[in-house]
């Protein structure tokens, strides 16, 4: 029964059909979500102890960071199953994540940053976690680069898939070793992104925003991959009905 | 040939022919080395002679330069054999693909990443190295580089063909090698510093292993999907 | 209101990262919306294309 649902969705203009139909479901409470966790992070949860009004950040930052590792697994996830299953819709939707992925990992860069300045005293400091953002991103970039390399888009899908494949793998070492080569220099200082104590009125809105972002992620994809399954299909003949209704 | 060869057999014969032809050029196999050299020579360059400085940035400057000139080498690897279509042939030879891009990856290795592991603690030593560090800093290169070589036959495959290569190929490799390059430094520090370096050592060669099994895998796989 | 926007001093870390964070979600939404039209824009002009010659 799913297995029926799995190959439907494969199929480029019943995809496209239902993706369109989709996003309003994911954008709008998308946006309420963000909206009301950012009325939550900014306006009704108190001040932290240690950080006074600097943790406010974490509402923007934590999403960013959030968005910037599980689009990279989404992306290869479906690089996998389009090069498994030769499935052009799979390949199309990992395509439309890696834009997004590398600008939210820019923002989760920016902002680590800038919220590090008032706690540490520096913009940066190669602490494990942003170093470890900072290689995501150079994986984000050589995804863009090769698909960007490659005119053929069936061998630019296939090519990118084995990378964002192989860069999944490796994620996780990259991690362990970052954050181990971090330890071996400890420096004294402890506050090290010291995740401040969470009552609920400053959890539900963080909550609030990394679900938002999830959502909103879903609803762009969605968007660009509608696109991104068009450039694939142009001769087959769904298209042109599909483009005459929105 | 009408007996059809095993998959040793021919990844033996690859090898042999690999080398043969390597040999008929030793200049171009060479330059890596040299390369590797010039680099290292930089370091005291841009900032101080003094040895005893120098000492503290030797594993930075041995692992960039050596990862550095591994991937300039990676340019050797698939290029010819992409060409002339010798590597296409091993595509559809009915033989594993993986098995034989190893075998060739093997010989790349003993031609560009085998001098660097036997040059690489004379460097150290002339970055203000205790000689007795040598024996240590020769290990954890010839870990390293097997890694390296291992993952960087995964971007050559992947960009084989490619305008302008070169760079999308560093682009891709270098992230991928931060962990050797993590704790191949890591371990280097340790050998100079006369300390015992199993911990590093230890990660470094479960990463050479998972790369020498895995690698080729990814390698053919992005073989087959340039050569289409 | 004031203290608001002050928050805490920390104001000239937190709009930055806040008007950023803004700014790249807008602005994906607007690229993303306009790949969508281009390529159906591309579309469109193919199948005209394709009239026009047969």
């Amino acid at each position: 029964m799913t297995w029926i649902w799995f190959h439907k969705l494969g199929s480029p203009p019943h995809f496209y059909r239902l993706a369109g139909r989709m996003t309003p479901w994911f954008a709008w409470p998308a946006l309420l979500l963000c909206l009301g966790g950012l009325y939550g992070g900014l306006v009704t949860a108190p001040a932290d102890y240690q950080q006074g009004e600097g943790f406010r950040i974490i509402y923007v930052h934590a999403p960013a960071a959030w968005l910037s590792v599980m689009v990279y697994s989404a992306m290869a996830v479906y690089a996998a199953v389009g090069l498994i299953w030769r499935i052009n819709v799979a390949h199309a939707l990992a395509a439309s994540c890696a834009g997004i992925g590398a600008s939210f990992t820019v923002v989760a860069l920016v902002t680590g940053s800038l919220w590090g300045k008032p706690m540490w005293g520096t913009y940066w400091e190669w602490d494990p976690r942003l170093t470890s953002e900072l290689v995501l991103l150079f994986l984000y970039l050589g995804y863009m680069g090769l698909r960007g390399a490659i005119d053929d888009t069936a061998r630019a899908d296939r090519a990118s898939a084995v990378l964002a494949i192989v860069g999944a793998v490796n994620v996780p070492i990259i991690h362990y070793s970052v954050t181990w080569w971090n330890s071996l220099h400890q420096a004294p200082s402890v506050m090290k992104f010291g995740k401040p104590t969470m009552p609920a009125s400053m959890l539900v809105p963080l909550l609030m925003m990394l679900l938002g972002f999830t959502l909103y992620f879903v609803a762009i994809m969605l968007v660009r991959a509608r696109g991104e399954v068009l450039r694939r299909e142009r001769g087959a003949h769904w298209v042109a009905e599909a483009t005459v209704e929105s | 040939m009408s007996t059809p060869v095993s998959a040793v057999q021919a990844g033996y014969l690859l090898m042999r022919r690999d080398l043969r032809l390597a040999l008929r050029r030793p200049g171009e196999w060479l330059q890596p080395m040299v390369f590797f050299l010039v680099v290292i020579s930089l370091f005291p360059l841009a900032s101080t002679p003094e040895l005893s400085r120098l000492r503290d940035m030797a594993p930075a400057a041995l692992w960039v330069a050596a990862l550095l000139s591994s991937l300039l080498a990676l340019e050797l690897l698939f290029r010819e054999d992409g060409q002339d279509g010798t590597l296409e042939q091993l595509a559809v030879s009915g033989l594993p693909l993986a098995w034989l891009l190893l075998a060739k990856t093997c010989v790349h290795w003993l031609l560009t990443g085998l001098p660097l592991v036997l040059v690489g603690p004379l460097a150290a030593t002339a970055l203000g190295a205790p000689y007795a560090s040598m024996p240590g800093v020769l290990a954890v290169l010839l870990l390293g580089s097997v890694a390296l070589s291992l993952i960087g036959a995964v971007g050559a495959g992947l960009t084989l063909g490619l305008r302008r290569g070169g760079v999308l190929l560093a682009l891709l490799v270098l992230p991928l090698a931060v962990p050797v390059l993590i704790y191949g430094g890591r371990a280097t520090a340790l050998a100079i510093a006369l300390e015992p370096m199993t911990a590093p050592m230890d990660l470094l060669a479960a990463i050479a292993v998972l790369s020498a099994t895995l690698a080729p895998l990814a390698a053919a796989a992005a073989v087959r999907i340039s050569l289409e | 209101m004031m203290h608001w926007l002050l928050m805490g001093g920390y104001w000239p870390y937190l709009w930055p990262s806040y008007v950023l964070t803004l700014l790249v979600v807008v602005l994906n939404v607007i690229f993303a919306r306009r790949s969508l039209r281009a390529a159906r824009a591309e579309v469109r002009r193919r199948l005209q294309m394709q009239r026009s010659h047969s």
